[in-house]
């Protein structure tokens, strides 16, 4: 807990960002939500190929998911480094987080430009608009998650990252696993429960 | 963020500073308050503006002053207007001004947000009115460019296929820009009302306008998203040839018609709720009484925000749902109908038995619960799905919600003009004027409004620029045009009167002798609000014999009181965010649009780092 925030009284004994972040987040999940139903809703009505079973690569996007997973316990590790004043660990931990978000935008990348190059683009069908918008609009939050975490592993290489600023690093850290926990979402209702009807040739 | 020290102001009695400098880069709540206010007075006069050229065109039958096309963008730009740059941002105003002083806060909670939304609402809205003078830009004439497709812009009258022009884009990048600006007051509101109040200040302890704010951010900041998603999907079919919209891929039209009412219907409640917050503040104060049932009142408005959220598709009955959702959303808009009834009974009881003081806040307040009755009862019409096939796309439609946006809401915002105005800016509105003002609107909006109900139950069709003679809609009309005209009066006596008042000094701390703490500080406030930050032991301070008085705040503050400093970077935050917009709007030329959003984008990031980093404490 800061100075400030011991300094500056409020009504709940909370810092006013950490509260401010949860509502983010809170109208975050509509926004996702609206996307996610959108997604559903056309599933399936895409009247020319290609199709989810033609082209989603359940065990390379496992990976991926994996390494995002990853990224979140690292984040936790982070957190706990900053709060603890240990600088280098500090360092090793948010410079992983960070890794593995960029890792994570570089299995995405690839699989954007695959199934481009196996006929799936935007405009092809209701699939190819509503799986790149969702997915694209998620990659979209990880990339400014991989941002943030850079300014912050910059902060403390110029020692600018002690203990009094570990909210900063929290919410941080609530940002990147709420990115996490929609990416779980996505990779359930996307990827593992295709409902859309086998092709009948 | 106090481990180092930090340049700031801090002085015993900061004076207010001076300068236009001052006022771009303010982040004092009360400022930003009487910007919005400014600003979205001058948009709903422009609003105004638009309604009157749609009444004198529709005042006889076969009328040639506007074209069918310039037709289209007036009402389009008029219910546009009215809903996201007049009512939303006069709310807001109050939102900046009132809120932080009744829950006795020294500011919002980030005061460089509320300066960021305020800005970004500007811009916007400067964004989306330019439409009516770009024509030149694309070619075209004046009066040719702007929004075109109605406020509600269904899909597919707003694809690239039949909209081909720059019409949509106006609207659907200015809709964007505005929703940011909404979102970030959300956030900074709820924090604010929170985590921001005085010891002592529970929950239960609120004025009902701040506690029907809280809900109206809640509303707000669930309901942006999803237009978010619906205006995303339409710049992308538009920009990039996605297939949301697009029939021929097996998109859904009615896709947009959901995500919009999704949004569109918990937005009336956020247009609504304000102002029933103010009518609650206004009706206890002049009736000398406390609001009947206070617990009751704050329970129906969080019920109303809740239930809000699951009426959406009874805007959509006439596109056959089908008997079950048709049955649901029936049975959920008539449910809301009870808690929006037990506040106009609880308001009647506050009436019932006081001693009634009919100033213009007061008649404005009563005002507000007459004519929202009516609205509401035609509303309650609308939710059965027989009746409301009916009614769909007819004037009827447009008699209900003006009775309940304008006979409401923006009656319940005029109340609020003149109960807070002396608290403001020190100075007392004229009674004179402003009851002449009162009852000028009283005549014209009904003489406006009700005869829409005969027209529109005998057909007359929303949204056409003319009708032929000898269809009976002649009289109902010309009636209709006449209210316009007498409205139009009734608002230039309002102007008269703010110009006639500015020597009329009112500085005394409670001129209204109201209840809540914002009555308890100078008029207008010192910048730092309140030189003690208050103790509050019940709902309403001033009017317990053991509660405070507005003597009990000293004049100097006992103890320096901390100022922030202001900022320049929220407005080249919402500067870079408008050039993102204009770059947006340039999609037909792939390369000059690419490099105009980054630079935008380039000046929005640069901004929020300089931000982040500048010294300032909250």
């Amino acid at each position: 807990m800061s100075h400030a925030a011991v300094a500056h009284h409020t009504s709940t004994g909370l810092d006013s960002r950490k509260i401010a972040f949860w509502t983010f987040i809170g109208s975050e999940c509509l926004l996702f939500g609206s996307l996610i139903a959108t997604y559903l809703v056309y599933e399936g009505k895409s009247v020319s190929g290609p199709t989810t079973h033609e082209i989603l690569n359940i065990p390379l996007t496992s990976i991926s998911t994996f390494d995002l997973l990853m990224s979140s316990l690292a984040m936790v590790l982070a957190l706990a480094a900053v709060q603890r004043g240990e600088r280098l660990w500090a360092r090793v931990w948010l410079g992983t987080t960070a890794l593995l978000g960029a890792i994570f935008l570089g299995f995405q990348a690839f699989e954007f430009t695959h199934f481009v190059h196996e006929g799936l683009g935007f405009t092809t069908n209701l699939f190819g608009s509503t799986f790149f918008t969702l997915t694209g609009c998620h990659g979209l939050h990880v990339f400014v998650g991989v941002i943030w975490l850079t300014t912050l592993l910059v902060r403390s290489f110029q020692g600018k990252l002690g203990p009094e600023k570990a909210l900063n690093v929290e919410i941080a850290g609530l940002y990147w696993h709420f990115v996490d926990v929609v990416w779980i979402v996505i990779f359930t209702v996307v990827y593992l429960i295709q409902t859309t009807p086998l092709p009948s040739t | 963020m106090a481990t180092t020290a930090l340049p700031h102001t801090e002085t015993t009695a900061p004076a207010a500073p001076t300068g236009i400098w001052s006022w771009i880069t303010t982040t004092d709540h009360k400022r930003i308050g009487v910007l919005y206010g400014v600003t979205a007075f001058i948009f709903f006069l422009i609003g105004g503006l638009e309604a009157l050229l749609i009444r004198l065109q529709l005042g006889s039958p076969n009328n040639t002053l506007v074209s069918a096309q310039v037709y289209n963008q007036l009402f389009t730009m008029h219910g546009t207007t009215m809903v996201f740059l007049a009512i939303m941002p006069l709310s807001a105003a109050f939102f900046n001004f009132v809120i932080p002083l009744q829950i006795g806060a020294r500011d919002v909670a980030f005061p460089r947000l509320n300066a960021f939304s305020y800005w970004v609402f500007l811009l916007g809205g400067l964004f989306i009115n330019f439409s009516f003078i770009a024509g030149p830009l694309f070619g075209a004439g004046h009066l040719s460019v702007a929004p075109n497709a109605g406020w509600f812009g269904y899909a597919n009258l707003t694809s690239d296929q039949f909209s081909p022009g720059p019409n949509i884009d106006f609207w659907v990048i200015g809709l964007q820009i505005l929703g940011i600006a909404s979102l970030a007051a959300g956030f900074n509101f709820i924090t604010t009302i929170i985590n921001l109040r005085a010891p002592g200040m529970k929950f239960m302890r609120m004025p009902v306008f701040t506690w029907m704010s809280f809900v109206t951010q809640f509303l707000i900041i669930t309901a942006f998203p999803v237009i978010t998603v619906g205006l995303v999907f339409l710049l992308l079919d538009r920009v990039f040839g996605a297939t949301f919209y697009n029939v021929s891929a097996g998109g859904d039209v009615l896709l947009w018609q959901h995500l919009f009412w999704m949004f569109g219907h918990p937005e009336v409640y956020i247009l609504i709720l304000p102002a029933m917050g103010i009518v609650s503040e206004v009706l206890p104060t002049f009736s000398r009484k406390p609001l009947f049932g206070y617990a009751v009142v704050v329970y129906s408005g969080i019920l109303i925000g809740i239930v809000g959220w699951g009426v959406w598709a009874h805007h959509m009955f006439a596109t056959g749902l089908g008997p079950i959702a048709d049955s649901v959303f029936s049975a959920s808009t008539m449910l809301i109908a009870i808690p929006t009834g037990v506040k106009i009974f609880n308001w009647i009881a506050t009436m019932w038995g006081g001693r009634l003081e009919f100033k213009t806040a007061m008649l404005f307040a009563i005002g507000f619960v007459a004519m929202f009755i009516i609205g509401g009862l035609s509303g309650v019409m609308h939710a059965a799905p027989p009746a409301d096939l009916q009614q769909t796309d007819t004037y009827f439609v447009v008699a209900h919600f003006h009775y309940v946006l304008f006979g409401g809401a923006v009656l319940g915002l005029f109340a609020g003009m003149y109960y807070w105005w002396p608290k403001v800016f020190g100075r007392r509105l004229r009674e004179g004027l402003g009851k002449t003002h009162f009852w000028l609107m009283m005549i014209g909006l009904n003489l406006t409004f009700f005869p829409m109900h005969f027209s529109g139950l005998l057909g007359m069709p929303r949204r056409i620029y003319t009708y032929g003679a000898g269809l009976g809609l002649d009289t109902f009309n010309l009636i209709s045009t006449v209210g316009a005209v007498v409205t139009g009066l009734a608002l230039l006596v309002f102007v008269y009167n703010i110009w006639a008042s500015r020597n009329n000094h009112d500085t005394s701390a409670n001129p209204w002798e109201a209840a809540t703490l914002e009555w308890s500080i100078p008029s207008p406030p010192p910048v730092y609000n309140f030189a003690v930050v208050p103790t509050v032991h019940n709902r309403l301070p001033l009017w317990t014999a053991d509660g405070m008085t507005p003597s009990s705040q000293p004049a100097v503050p006992p103890a320096p009181v901390h100022v922030p400093g202001g900022s320049h970077w929220p407005l080249l935050t919402a500067i870079g965010i408008l050039i993102m917009g204009v770059g947006a709007l340039m999609h037909h030329h792939f390369l000059p649009s690419l490099v105009t959003v980054l630079a935008g984008l380039a000046v929005a990031v640069f901004s929020i780092y300089s931000w982040a980093f500048e010294p300032f404490e909250v």
